[in-house]
């Protein structure tokens, strides 16, 4: 059984222009703990199939199957993560982290115990009693990674996450999210309009187009792990980054080189 | 802070930069201050000019002293009305501006009339308000209240609803109850924006209480203010006036110090 099966998935929404057609007719199937991307230009319905699945927006048409059972709200087996790392500024890092918890109500001890592990997990020990405000972009997005996993869900969305940090950064979080992701197997799905950044985190990419948005060419990623920066001189991933960018510059009808 | 030496290290050194610059502002507004107050107290002598007409900064002073308990006794009455205005303002509009965010009803309804009224000069109405409720401390009070009650409730309202979207969508994903959106980020998140409000209205509360005593009263700093201004005892009128002044400021710094003291993530000017 996959983790997320979508069918046939269509979502409209209503503009003064009349209804605008975000996703058409999606199909895809996410198995258990894959990390799949999901890469397109803006418009390709990346970010509205990723809320879907969060089931923070509904489907027009069409079926949305988490665990084999239709998506009707929110579950809390989804952690989700934002380009902006949209931390609370009156809590400490710490605090910030806990904030599920205390939504969802889980045991206090615990779940202090989980955050500092989390806090450890992404570099950030000895910051926990900072407020975001004192922490650089990077570091604010690592702590919107632990909120995300606090309450140990099953799925992890994460919405160009890393899209508004330097290159740099981006590279070095790319590779924690991997390592992270490695030792705690989650089912991840990640947005981003980088076709590098796409091919290096995933198991499977997801190639996306816009007006309407649908998925044009799904790409096996067929690449050891653990995935370095030198994997991005391959052959290989160069015929991978080829077929994305094909279909994403000249449609979903081009055919394979 | 438990952190560790090196991590703290890296951020202690800013906070000295702005602490430095306002501590240079005040010196300077403190040296300029004086420096002004001489070159009135200067001129005046140097031209005779005639005290019912600009008195000198010292014969100002010395009538504050002369009539003293006079203008403590009046400042308590315009603190008074100054002070219950305001609170009053404070306890109807946070409410209500939390009512219209929560309410589409009450958004489509009321608070369009109340974005309006906010164009009408509130000041405007207190001759009717002394025609209704007579000379007393009442009609002041409720002057105080309307220039207080829209810049706080507008400000109440903006704030409860600028919860960046992307924080909304992870409150839903964890199905977070309204209590908790409300508790947890919503009003937190309108703080800074409450205090904006609220910073604007303590000025404009003064100026109610003032206009409020000008309109009919037999108390208060603006009643004192018209009155020796009529009987031509101009350097008391100053001395009104410095008070009010004060007053002002204080109460300004008074909700700033709370300000910070309550939300200390709030930006700062």
């Amino acid at each position: 059984m996959s983790k997320i099966h979508i069918e046939g998935l269509h979502k409209t929404y209503s503009s003064s222009h009349g209804p605008v057609t975000a996703l058409q007719d999606v199909s895809l199937s996410i198995k258990q703990n894959e990390f799949v991307t999901l890469v397109g230009p803006s418009g390709c319905g990346k970010s509205t199939l990723l809320k879907l699945i969060g089931a923070l927006i509904r489907p027009s048409r069409g079926k949305l199957l988490f665990d084999g059972a239709q998506l009707l709200r929110p579950t809390r087996d989804v952690g989700i993560v934002f380009q902006e790392a949209v931390l609370l500024e009156w809590r400490t890092v710490l605090d910030n982290v806990l904030l599920p918890t205390e939504i969802l109500g889980l045991d206090k001890g615990k779940s202090r115990k989980r955050a500092m592990d989390l806090i450890n997990l992404v570099g950030l020990a000895g910051f926990e009693r900072r407020y975001p405000r004192e922490l650089s972009g990077g570091m604010q997005q690592r702590v919107s990674l632990c909120r995300a996993l606090i309450h140990n869900p099953s799925v992890l969305l994460m919405d160009e996450p890393f899209a508004a940090l330097d290159a740099m950064t981006r590279e070095e979080l790319g590779f924690e999210l991997m390592r992270i992701w490695d030792t705690d197997k989650k089912t991840v799905v990640f947005v981003t309009h980088n076709i590098t950044e796409a091919i290096l985190l995933a198991d499977r990419v997801v190639a996306m187009t816009p007006r309407p948005g649908r998925i044009a060419r799904i790409v096996d990623v067929d690449l050891s792990r653990p995935r370095t920066i030198e994997m991005e001189f391959t052959e290989k991933f160069k015929s991978y980054s080829e077929q994305i960018r094909e279909v994403i510059y000249h449609g979903p009808g081009a055919s394979r080189s | 802070m438990t952190a560790e030496p090196s991590a703290a290290s890296l951020y202690e050194d800013e906070s000295l930069e702005p602490a430095d610059s306002t501590l240079k502002a005040v010196l300077g507004a403190t040296v300029t201050l004086i420096a002004l107050t001489l070159l009135w107290e200067v001129l005046v002598r140097q031209f005779q000019v005639p005290a019912w007409l600009l008195p000198s900064p010292s014969l100002i002073a010395q009538s504050m002293v002369e009539w003293r308990s006079e203008l403590v006794g009046h400042s308590m009455v315009t603190l008074y009305e100054t002070v219950v205005g305001f609170a009053l303002a404070i306890a109807i509009s946070v409410p209500l501006a939390v009512a219209v965010v929560y309410s589409p009803f009450l958004q489509n309804t009321i608070y369009p009339i109340l974005l309006a009224l906010q164009s009408m000069p509130k000041v405007a109405i207190a001759p009717l308000l002394a025609l209704w409720i007579g000379f007393g401390t009442l009609p002041k009070i409720v002057v105080v209240f309307l220039v207080c009650f829209f810049p706080i409730i507008v400000a109440t309202a903006t704030g409860l609803a600028a919860v960046p979207a992307p924080l909304m969508d992870l409150i839903r994903s964890l199905s977070a109850s309204s209590l908790q959106t409300f508790v947890k980020i919503r009003f937190p998140t309108a703080m800074p924006h409450i205090f904006v409000g609220l910073k604007i209205a303590i000025t404009f509360a003064v100026i109610g209480a003032v206009i409020g005593e000008f309109v009919g009263s037999e108390s208060g700093l603006g009643y004192l203010i018209l009155v020796s201004t009529s009987q031509s005892r101009t350097p008391l009128a100053f001395g009104a006036l410095v008070l009010l002044t004060i007053m002002s400021i204080v109460l300004y710094y008074g909700i700033a110090l709370v300000e910070r003291i309550v939300v200390p993530w709030a930006p700062r000017n």
